[in-house]
């Protein structure tokens, strides 16, 4: 909507902007159009909540079957070397 | 989860055959290590088998490890090794050497039909509807498994990336290193899958 910066060009520099890897004049370019733009903040937004849900998927612990399993492989091998 | 010990001290009771050692980089790893598994090979058992014949590679491979890449980084790459293998022998599909194939090619990730603004090229014919927020409690569970199956719909290297990168939350050097992509491709894929997973939410939240 301003400098040439459309809505649809927007969309496809989310993750660069969000990453850190958009050069500083296109990170003004980016950050003057979210100002004024309703659609883009809320597409923004929308990317930010993807990434912080899809994060919620994220369990450190190993099922108890399974790291009984790995360890008696670990075991095994420990014998035979 | 992260390893704070000294990595070297780590490698040295590996190679002395430490159980503690071994059961310490099994909790801080084994739970990504199946799931980027199954992101490979689409099946639970066969997942374990590759989680299994991935940990016999770093045993057996341990006494060999030079250090040039972290122990971590090292650890994957013999997973994602074992999975590649183990999946292009599994399936008739494509191998996946063919990662860049997926970068798409600058095709668009959002509906071209959204952007026909009659006043504005290029912009929002209608603006996105904001989703319902805070997301209730209830439909925890819904969202949850509405983007694994999201993710479990992308193609293989998007799948991957969006798993390392936002799931387990990875920074994005690891990620290239593991993966052996550029960043700038690595960036690619994770916005494609990005947009896929906010587009099927989008589905459902509004």
């Amino acid at each position: 909507m301003t400098d040439g910066l459309t809505c649809q060009e927007l969309v496809e520099l989310v993750t660069d902007y969000l990453e850190g890897a958009l050069p500083g004049a296109e990170v003004e370019r980016f950050e003057s159009h979210l100002a004024i733009c309703p659609g883009c903040s809320t597409y923004v937004d929308q990317l930010r909540e993807t990434i912080r849900l899809t994060g919620r998927l994220r369990e450190d612990d190993l099922e108890p079957a399974a790291r009984e399993t790995l360890l008696s492989q670990f075991r095994t091998w420990k014998q035979r070397s | 989860m992260q390893l704070v010990q000294d990595e070297s001290a780590l490698v040295a009771a590996l190679r002395s055959g430490d159980e503690a050692a071994f059961a310490q980089l099994l909790d801080a790893y084994g739970g990504a290590m199946r799931r980027l598994a199954l992101g490979f090979v689409h099946n639970a058992a066969v997942a374990d088998e590759v989680v299994q014949e991935a940990w016999l590679g770093v045993l057996r491979g341990i006494g060999r490890f030079e250090g040039r890449s972290s122990l971590k980084t090292w650890i994957f790459r013999i997973l994602t090794n074992t999975a590649k293998t183990r999946a292009e022998r599994e399936s008739r599909s494509r191998p996946f050497s063919a990662f860049e194939e997926e970068t798409g090619g600058g095709e668009p990730t959002v509906d071209p039909e959204r952007f026909q603004n009659p006043i504005h090229p290029g912009g929002w014919t209608t603006f996105p509807e904001p989703w319902s927020a805070p997301e209730p409690q209830l439909l925890a569970r819904e969202t949850r498994s509405l983007i694994e199956s999201a993710i479990d719909a992308l193609p293989p290297a998007q799948r991957l990336v969006i798993s390392l990168c936002d799931v387990e939350g990875w920074p994005a050097e690891e990620v290239c290193n593991v993966l052996e992509l550029s960043e700038s491709n690595q960036r690619v894929l994770l916005h494609r899958a990005r947009a896929k997973v906010r587009a099927s939410l989008e589905d459902y939240l509004t």
